[in-house]
């Protein structure tokens, strides 16, 4: 099948390309930008006049529920709903059940992936076995079958002499290490941020430091095994000053955040909002601008939808009582478009967050698209709004926070290895 | 984004009753204003009224507490309902029903009150965002989050003694941080305009960032005390002890016990109060809570007129806005 | 009829002598006056200043007893009811500005049981206006006025005490 992509506004960071160019593809991959390969004949021309064209998305953390949570969420249904929103590829996170800390559990994701046909299914690998924080997986084993990365999820990694060893080990397999920081003891039975509204309704508190000393003893630990780092999921201005500071001194640390806490604060949670019940928590205004502008200062690389699909009963409960967590995968470039429509990204920082760079923390040929890399492509319309309605949401996960929200983009194609997975023609 | 407040009907008057906050002065007064007109009920030979005759108010304790149980019941009683105590253990809901089920139980056996208590802050929220719309919810007490009948019984206390808030200093001392009855109090106080809020206690039981909900903290009992009228011994939980929070009772009792020599520094006629029950010696000196001060027991006897006064307002917001000449003329 | 020109001090002066007479043609039982607040317990004031016996007066708020309760609500401010004295087997005067339908009274007597059993009842009322709905009758009554549907007779004060009638609307 080839695809000539008309009139777009192609926007490809890796290449530092932000301009109207035709883009070509045939059998799976790019041929061409700007101009046709000789002899190129498109089986099938797409207009794109008016419209954005960037590089399929790259989801840095991600639940699909399967296997184990059917009843939450299905391989086939969230990726449904990730390439209504542009993305090609998600990382997800292994706390899965069983657990993905060997490979027949990553075998039967790659099958179900397989079966579906849709977006890539890149996942990360238990870092220990049950994510007990104890005992190491055969990490080179689970990276021989495809996996990409090892994460201990959101489980406790609170022995320092156990996370040092994983380290040590990952990198002798040469792979990344996702650590979600977030330190167990000070979080004790924490369920919003430690701060005046969660002492209003009586809520228990996650301190700052509870992110920061976990991160802050992350980033040692990379300094001492020499393990590359990413960390997933960062919500505190306090992390974002150690993690600068790492960088300065030439550590190769990568970070990313959820998309949720981009758009809200911890004051959403008032009227005990289970649909605002985040782990980790929703911070304050202050570290909301803190991540937007970690963001545009490229100490934060990536944005991730940090999707947690949920049944309705998980939200219906008191709020300690209440899952944490938020459908968020598609939305993801609708919501981060907002951003770039209220002026706290620019357009091509906005996009690189959400394809070259967090591609290349886990796979670098992907989210770009130059000739002779594989054809994920993401084409949408910035100008046509969008009304978020939970009812009509394509994830299993009704559990937006976002109900109601207008997004200023929609997507129109999405196209994986050069097939056309997603239209809304 | 702005909620409409679920505790009010379109009416502006009470549906339910589940926090402080969120509710005006006016209210507030109005709350105490009935809770008088109540009080003397149990005096008579006959201790009810047939307000709420053939009405059903279910008890729904999810934590135990035979003290709120009773007096819950008690004013129901006085007021004609029918009363079902239900005791559900938190054990017996996680093995299986969920709480929304338990509701959705309750309300087939057409109840028309929920009184509810329960571990966890925002349970009574909840469940008035999932009753029926003729079934009005009390809250008697949620996680750390709100106690407000507490907190209305104890400003009864006070107005009997005190009744101009405005010039009032008051401290609340003890376990702020997982209190619900503290919280309650201060939005009350700072609703009724309270001159000064105080919270005295150590900094482990202090909550982050309470400042912004009124008070000014203090960590030395008798610097706390100082000159103020109305002192409030918060109870202390024996798991909070021997912990991260406290050493020991001894060093407790010794810091932030009340003892009478610690209550000279407050106003000669400062009252002394207890949400009960007393642990002596360790949060309170028994010289002091059976002294001339103390006003414990009044705290007990005015619970029942205040859960009588938000049950009768609760119940009858339900009816359609009077008009005066109904009023005025049976 | 024109209620302002009725003399409220006659009528009043009137039902205080019938009360004294009562009293009197009831003598082992020890008297007492009782007031339905608010009107009720003007007019009980009123009638006591003008009395040749010494008698005790209470007030009695009847909101928390009356039937319309799950129609109309609380009433705002219900001051509460004081009733000084024991009500075992005295002689109760209740008194009320307006007897209409009935029911304030059904009311008053249910309250006045759960204080105790009375001897008797005596009721005294300012006027009575008709529309009864339930079988009550007023022992001692100022004056009889026939109203037309939907208008309504209203007693202001404490001072000065003063009747109107209102159309209502």
């Amino acid at each position: 099948m080839k695809f000539s992509i008309r009139n777009g506004h192609l926007v490809d960071p890796a290449n530092q390309v932000d301009g109207v160019r035709d883009l070509y593809v045939a059998d799976g991959y790019v041929v061409g930008v700007g101009k046709a390969p000789d002899g190129f004949t498109a089986d099938r021309e797409i207009d794109a006049g008016g419209q954005v064209v960037c590089p399929g998305l790259v989801d840095l953390s991600v639940r699909l529920r399967e296997p184990g949570q059917e009843h939450k969420a299905t391989i086939a249904s969230e990726l449904d709903a990730a390439v209504s929103s542009g993305i090609t590829s998600v990382c997800c996170q292994p706390d899965t059940k069983p657990v993905l800390d060997n490979p027949a559990v990553a075998e039967l994701i790659h099958q179900r992936a397989l079966n579906n046909d849709l977006c890539r299914i890149l996942p990360l690998a238990a870092l220990t076995q049950g994510l007990a924080g104890q005992t190491l997986t055969d990490m080179n084993a689970l990276k021989e079958i495809g996996c990409i990365g090892v994460s201990n999820a959101n489980a406790d990694m609170n022995n320092a002499e156990v996370l040092r060893r994983a380290l040590e080990y990952a990198s002798s397999c040469n792979l990344t290490v996702h650590l979600f920081c977030e330190d167990p003891c000070l979080k004790n039975d924490g369920v919003v941020h430690e701060g005046a509204l969660g002492t209003r309704l009586g809520l228990p508190g996650i301190p700052a430091t509870a992110e920061t000393l976990s991160v802050s003893r992350a980033l040692l630990l990379a300094c001492q095994t020499g393990a590359r780092v990413h960390l997933s999921r960062i919500t505190c201005a306090g992390s974002i000053d150690l993690i600068a500071r790492a960088r300065d001194h030439g550590l190769p640390v990568s970070a990313d955040t959820g998309i949720c806490h981009l758009h809200l604060n911890d004051t959403e949670v008032d009227n005990f909002n289970t649909q605002c019940h985040l782990d980790p928590p929703l911070r304050t205004e202050t570290d909301r601008l803190a991540l937007l502008q970690a963001l545009s200062d490229g100490v934060i690389q990536a944005i991730c939808s940090d999707h947690q699909p949920h049944d309705n009963d998980a939200k219906a409960a008191p709020f300690s009582l209440s899952e944490p967590g938020a459908s968020t995968i598609e939305h993801l470039l609708g919501l981060v478009m907002k951003l770039v429509r209220e002026e706290y990204l620019t357009l091509v920082d906005a996009i690189a967050a959400l394809t070259h760079h967090p591609a290349a923390i886990v796979m670098p040929d992907l989210g770009r698209l130059d000739v002779d890399r594989p054809a994920d492509v993401c084409i949408f319309h910035p100008g046509k709004t969008f009304t978020i309605d939970r009812r009509s949401m394509i994830s299993a996960g009704k559990n937006t926070p976002f109900d109601g929200w207008e997004l200023p983009a929609t997507v129109t194609h999405t196209l994986i290895d050069g097939r056309l997975v997603y239209t809304v023609d | 984004m702005t909620h409409a407040n679920i505790q009010l009907d379109e009416n502006g008057h009470l549906k339910h009753f589940l926090s402080i906050y969120g509710l005006d002065r006016g209210l507030l007064l109005s709350i105490l204003d009935h809770a008088r007109s109540f009080a003397g009920v149990g005096d008579r030979a006959v201790k009810k009224v047939p307000l709420l005759r053939g009405k059903t108010i279910v008890n729904l304790f999810f934590e135990p507490s035979t003290r709120t149980r009773t007096t819950f019941e008690l004013a129901a009683k006085r007021l004609s309902a029918d009363v079902l105590n239900i005791n559900i253990s938190t054990s017996a809901t996680k093995k299986g029903e969920s709480l929304f089920d338990t509701l959705q139980t309750l309300e087939a056996m057409h109840c028309d009150m929920f009184v509810v208590r329960h571990a966890n802050s925002g349970a009574a929220h909840f469940i008035a965002g999932k009753v029926a719309p003729h079934i009005s919810v009390i809250n008697g007490g949620d996680g750390r989050h709100s106690h407000p009948t507490q907190a209305m019984l104890d400003m009864f206390t006070i107005q009997q003694h005190k009744p101009d808030f405005t010039r009032l200093k008051v401290a609340i001392v003890g376990d702020i941080l997982h209190s619900r009855v503290a919280r309650s109090e201060i939005h009350a106080l700072a609703t009724l305009g309270a001159e000064e809020i105080r919270v005295i206690g150590p900094k482990t039981l202090i909550p982050t960032d309470i400042e912004a909900m009124g008070p000014r903290v203090f960590h030395n009992l008798e610097q706390g005390l100082e000159d103020v009228d109305v002192v409030i011994m918060l109870r202390l939980q024996n798991e909070r002890m021997c912990s991260a929070l406290l050493p020991s009772e001894h060093e407790y009792f010794h810091l932030y016990g009340l003892t009478e020599k610690k209550l000279a520094n407050a106003r000669a006629d400062a009252i002394v109060m207890h949400p009960g029950p007393i642990n002596r010696g360790i949060e309170i000196d028994s010289s002091v809570a059976d002294g001339r001060q103390s006003v414990i027991l009044q705290q007990v006897s005015h619970g029942i007129a205040v859960r009588m006064a938000v049950m009768a307002m609760t119940m009858g917001s339900l009816a359609d806005t009077p008009t005066l000449e109904s009023r005025d003329e049976v | 009829m024109d209620v302002s020109k009725l003399s409220l001090d006659d009528l009043i002066s009137d039902m205080a002598a019938r009360v004294d007479e009562r009293i009197r043609s009831f003598a082992e039982q020890t008297p007492v006056m009782v007031g339905i607040h608010t009107g009720g317990l003007w007019i009980a004031a009123a009638m006591r200043e003008r009395m040749q016996t010494e008698i005790p007066l209470g007030e009695l708020n009847i909101a928390f007893y009356r039937d319309d309760f799950s129609r109309i609500g609380m009433h705002p401010h219900v001051s509460p009811s004081n009733l000084p004295f024991e009500v075992e087997d005295r002689h109760i005067i209740l008194v009320d500005d307006v007897l209409y339908t009935g029911r304030t009274i059904r009311a008053a007597m249910n309250e006045l049981f759960d204080y105790g059993r009375p001897a008797r009842i005596t009721l005294a009322v300012l006027i009575d206006r008709g529309g009864r709905e339930l079988p009550m009758h007023a022992d001692i009554c100022g004056k009889t006025l026939s109203l037309k549907a939907g208008e309504h007779v209203k007693l202001s004060g404490p001072e000065p005490l003063a009747l109107v009638v209102k159309e209502n609307g």
